[in-house]
């Protein structure tokens, strides 16, 4: 079926267009004005400002790996983020740990650790399944490089992008 | 013809291709700012300070992209379109008086005395560019454009001419420095605050005058194509219109003649209706050439005052749909202008 929405009558002023043409030519003008004697403030200036003092807690930056208050590198290289890892953005190899070290005790370690960041979907299940709070995913986000080899972070990157996570739970200490 | 006309000629016409030129990237940056600032934001401003060098890299841009031609257009008129989309808006500044004089040299290029016709007939010649363009392409979006293009082209071209005749009823003379010598006698013709104050028939000229300019207005933005009537380059409807096949430089072409048109279209509305380069109390270059450069400068910032309607318009009105782009040309303007006349000739044969 069909319907037939009824058109408004307009009236002769109306029908004019000219007083809606000028109105809205006054409320662009307004705009015009506003911005031009620096009144409308909306756009951000990216490089010089930036929105970084205001990112939230749980903004979901590039992953990082941390090192806790004694300067171990907290990663066992037990390789479930590289399991969950959805894109497989990342890839480990674990070694042992040799016998002298004051961290012995614990299971392995990180003998390479790469994310591809051109993979990576920033998703955060690796911090989530991480059983040694060893990942997290930090506020960084101006990820760049020319080749696709840079664009690999390496265990170094990922240790510098990470630094030193206070407050996280110290399990090996005492099984040294 | 002796050698002191040939050679200020010719300086007149490199220094006005310069300035028209360099007017045209100008108002480019312009519309990007001013479209920009109507809608918040900031627009172009890295390149130089505040962007001023936009239009330069823009321009290294455009010459440095590949020039693609399509394998199934029509070579000659392909390549000849962007050149006869740009030619007539800059002819046309030959015969608009955009200055007094300077040195005792009339500031305006060739003061034929068909002035007003000259304009005509090479305007209208501005729509082969784009038609040429839309047929060569071989390609269906540039054709509608084109095919539209001509059609609302033809139709406002009536209004356009008829508009302008109440003027030259008044004046008696087709020569643009004319009008202006009219204007600077009795007052512009939207404004007649000069010369006779008492004579009450100057005033109900007025009434006319200020119609014609309305109608000769929104015709002008129909023949260079801006935006409540950019039909033949509807980016939504057409993919761009007549340019869709073009890319690099003669792209730019395209937009250059655009933007020419628009330039030339506010000279002539400038010379016909706002006193070309007169303001009141500047007295003309025999005073001195200094007087001469001011009001080379006053017609030049009247241009570019109507340039900034022509993008504030744009920024703010929706496009006409087809039917009522003709009906507004065909029932309303031509009628109106064609009223006008007879109206002023009323005026004119009560005055006397």
């Amino acid at each position: 079926m069909s319907v037939t929405v009824p058109r408004p009558k307009l009236n002769w002023r109306e029908r004019l267009y000219l007083p809606a043409i000028v109105a809205g030519l006054a409320i662009t003008f307004k705009h015009f004005k506003n911005m031009l004697l620096g009144r409308t403030k909306v756009t951000m200036q990216y490089p010089e400002q930036k929105w970084d003092s205001s990112l939230p807690d749980y903004y979901r930056g590039a992953p990082a790996l941390v090192r806790d208050e004694d300067g171990r590198v907290r990663c066992v290289a037990c390789q479930l983020c590289e399991f969950i890892c959805p894109p497989r953005a990342i890839k480990i190899i674990p070694d042992e740990i040799p016998s002298n070290d004051r961290f012995a005790k614990v299971e392995k370690y990180p003998e390479e650790f790469d994310i591809d960041m051109i993979r990576c979907i920033f998703c955060g299940m690796c911090e989530e399944v991480c059983p040694e709070q060893a990942i997290f995913l930090r506020k960084d986000y101006a990820i760049t490089g020319f080749t696709r080899a840079e664009m690999v972070h390496h265990k170094e990157k990922l240790l510098e992008i990470g630094g030193v996570m206070h407050g996280v739970v110290l399990k090996w200490n005492e099984k040294k | 013809m002796d050698s002191f006309l040939i050679i200020t000629s010719l300086l007149k016409i490199v220094a006005i291709l310069f300035l028209i030129l360099s007017m045209v990237s100008y108002a480019v940056y312009a519309e990007r700012r001013v479209s920009a600032f109507i809608q918040d934001r900031l627009g172009p401003n890295r390149v130089g300070p505040a962007g001023l060098f936009q239009p330069i890299a823009d321009m290294f841009k455009l010459l440095l992209k590949e020039d693609f031609t399509p394998r199934n257009v029509n070579t000659f008129y392909y390549w000849l379109a962007p050149c006869l989309a740009v030619m007539p808006a800059i002819i046309t500044i030959a015969v608009v008086p955009f200055g007094s004089t300077l040195f005792g040299v009339p500031m305006v290029i060739a003061d034929v005395n068909v002035g007003i016709l000259f304009v005509f007939a090479i305007a209208s010649l501005g729509v082969y560019g784009i038609v040429l363009a839309g047929w060569a392409s071989n390609s269906k979006y540039p054709f509608l454009g084109g095919i539209r293009s001509s059609s609302q082209m033809i139709s406002y071209e009536l209004s356009l001419g008829l508009a302008v005749i109440p003027i030259f009823l008044l004046v008696g003379n087709l020569r643009l420095t004319s009008v202006v010598r009219y204007q600077i006698e009795h007052g512009w013709f939207i404004a007649p605050f000069i010369g006779d104050w008492t004579n009450p028939w100057k005033w109900l000229l007025t009434i006319p005058m200020i119609i014609s300019f309305i109608v000769f207005a929104i015709a002008i933005f129909a023949e260079t194509n801006r935006l409540p009537f950019d039909l033949p380059e509807a980016e939504q409807e057409l993919a761009g219109g007549y340019n869709t096949e073009y890319s690099s430089m003669k792209f730019a072409l395209f937009f250059l003649g655009e933007y020419a048109a628009m330039i030339t279209g506010s000279a002539i509305m400038v010379t016909l209706f706002f006193g070309g380069w007169h303001f009141p109390g500047i007295p003309d270059g025999s005073r001195g050439w200094v007087f001469g450069l001011i009001n080379i400068a006053v017609f030049f910032a009247k241009v570019a005052a109507l340039i900034f309607v022509f993008m504030w318009v744009r920024w703010t009105l929706p496009r006409f749909r087809y039917d009522q782009l003709m009906r507004l040309g065909w029932l309303f303007f031509f009628e109106i202008a064609l009223v006008n006349i007879f109206i002023v000739a009323a005026i004119l044969s009560l005055a006397h």
